[in-house]
């Protein structure tokens, strides 16, 4: 699949908005961790809804006729892509209260905007599951169509989250042991399962150019796409990063959105100055968009199986 | 009704003309026109509904060329249908056609995404998803006499290889078609339920090739000299 910077950033910096949002009503309302100041809890909050915002903008750069965008809200009963927009928008009402609640209040809030922050936690990670089911539904990529592309969209968002917020809490003083354990162990959760990923599509399964072109006893070979130069689906379906590339890629990922990561925060707990933990964020992010990318890159739709591939 | 195509293997030539028919009468129809990009620089391209691709099916010399023509199967669970988050797609009850509505379609490319069969185009000009409408402005149109109500494709087929009609009535031409030849559906395993049906290559007498040139003395000379002379 041809990657799309717009959706990659997107997905990277709105997923750490959510998990960040989490992370943030999780500490603050179950009680984890330290207190938290008026000052933090601005801070936390401000910068979610900024990710998110910037995310949920940028989302719209890969289509083609922006005018039409607000009609996406139509379909939520068949389309993961209309639901995802549903929960996105449905979360900033919850949100808003309970950001209003923290404005006013401080970290004693009522409980009208505790439920409204616990509300809108969840309709972050309903938002995560369903940016990941717009992709795992599709049964025309094999890459996709598995339960694992949710669960990373999820955990590696939480976890980008986390990260971010022993970051932000660290420029008031406030990271604690918590902060970098939380981190670590949802590193550690998102990293594993990005592994069994790796390792599940890297086996060949479904439709073949035999199954595409119904000759099911015979080798099959393309002699001619039919067409001198790309098309629209050459063009979309046709990207080919090659294998010494991904697999480039594939240790960044592992080295940078979780090795590094870990490493900072071990080095965290283990009495180094908490405002590393920003080092680990730089990494984290830019570790997941090299995830992102290569989520697009290894994609391989069946259309191909048309133009020649023997399977995807 | 479930009206749809079927497409006949061992008769197509790969000759294009369902793929110049159908630009032709779709790029002035409901949902045209069908934008070509640079169509007189060095890389042509532009929006087709139908595309014809050409295989080479078993190993010499047991071999043949296929030639595949493919456009909307007009499925039955149409994902492209389920996929759209606007509403633009949508597939017809009374017969069954997958259209999109132009106005609502935000060209996100989720349904072409969603597509096994390559049958969504984006067009890059208008930003909307363009696709085989089955000539739905020409099969129920009165004006025209009868034998013209069918798509564009199937009219000019030379070598009347593609038919057209109801899959839900068992006397139609297609139904018969598909009975009598076995006809085959693409990629079942993904259960989109595709209309459109492919009738298999016929079982012909094999054409002999081993005394198609014997290996003397002579022919060894000249391939060495062939091989050896640069033209």
């Amino acid at each position: 699949m041809h990657p799309a910077f717009s959706v990659i950033l997107f997905t990277v910096i709105s997923g750490a908005g959510y998990g960040l949002f989490l992370l943030l009503v999780a500490f603050h309302l179950a009680g984890i961790g330290p207190v938290m100041s008026h000052g933090e809890l601005i801070a936390h909050g401000v910068a979610a809804l900024g990710m998110i915002t910037v995310g949920l903008m940028l989302s719209t750069g890969h289509l083609a006729n922006k005018k039409n965008a607000w009609r996406s809200f139509m379909r939520f009963k068949t389309s993961w892509l209309s639901r995802e927009a549903v929960f996105a928008v449905l979360f900033y009402p919850f949100a808003a209260i309970y950001g209003l609640g923290v404005l006013l209040q401080g970290h004693e809030v009522g409980p009208l905007a505790a439920v409204a922050g616990a509300i809108a936690a969840v309709l972050a990670v309903v938002t995560l599951f369903s940016t990941g089911m717009i992709y795992g539904c599709l049964k025309t990529i094999r890459q996709w169509n598995t339960a694992l592309t949710p669960a990373n969209y999820i955990l590696l968002g939480v976890a980008t989250g986390a990260v971010a917020f022993a970051a932000i809490a660290s420029v008031f003083g406030n990271a604690t042991a918590m902060h970098a354990g939380v981190a670590i162990v949802l590193l550690l959760i998102a990293g594993v399962l990005k592994g069994i990923y790796y390792f599940w599509i890297s086996r060949v399964t479904g439709p073949t150019i035999n199954t595409a072109t119904t000759f099911n006893r015979a080798t099959v070979r393309l002699l001619d796409t039919g067409h001198t130069a790309g098309t629209f689906l050459t063009d979309e379906f046709g990207y080919d990063a090659g294998k010494n590339t991904t697999d480039t890629l594939k240790m960044g990922v592992f080295l940078l959105a979780f090795g590094t990561p870990i490493l900072v925060f071990a080095a965290i707990l283990s009495g180094v100055p908490a405002i590393v933990a920003w080092l680990g964020l730089v990494a984290a992010l830019a570790g997941v968009i090299m995830e992102r990318w290569l989520f697009f890159a290894e994609a391989r739709h069946v259309v191909r199986l048309y133009h020649g591939d023997q399977h995807t | 009704m479930r009206l749809g195509l079927v497409i006949d293997m061992d008769t197509c030539v790969g000759c294009h003309a369902c793929a110049v028919a159908c630009k032709q009468w779709n790029t002035s129809g409901t949902t045209g026109p069908l934008t070509d990009y640079r169509p007189y620089g060095e890389d042509p391209s532009g929006v087709w509904f139908n595309r014809i691709r050409h295989y080479e099916v078993g190993d010499y010399p047991n071999n043949k060329t296929v030639n595949i023509p493919m456009s909307c199967m007009h499925c039955e669970h149409a994902d492209c249908v389920n996929v759209c988050p606007t509403g633009a797609s949508y597939k017809r009850p009374e017969d069954g056609i997958v259209l999109v509505d132009q106005d609502k379609c935000m060209g996100c490319n989720y349904c072409a995404w969603a597509c096994p069969y390559g049958a969504r185009e984006l067009d890059r000009e208008d930003g909307v998803m363009k696709k085989c409408t089955l000539c739905v402005d020409r099969i129920y149109d009165e004006q025209l006499p009868p034998e013209e109500r069918q798509p564009a494709c199937v009219i000019t087929c030379p070598a009347h290889a593609r038919f057209f009609g109801d899959f839900d009535d068992d006397a139609s031409e297609v139904s018969r078609l598909v009975r009598e030849r076995g006809g085959v559906k693409q990629m079942p395993e993904l259960g989109y339920k595709p209309v459109n049906t492919y009738l298999p290559p016929r079982i012909t007498r094999s054409i002999p090739t081993d005394d198609v040139r014997a290996n003397t003395l002579i022919t060894s000379v000249k391939d060495w000299v062939n091989k050896m002379v640069a033209r």
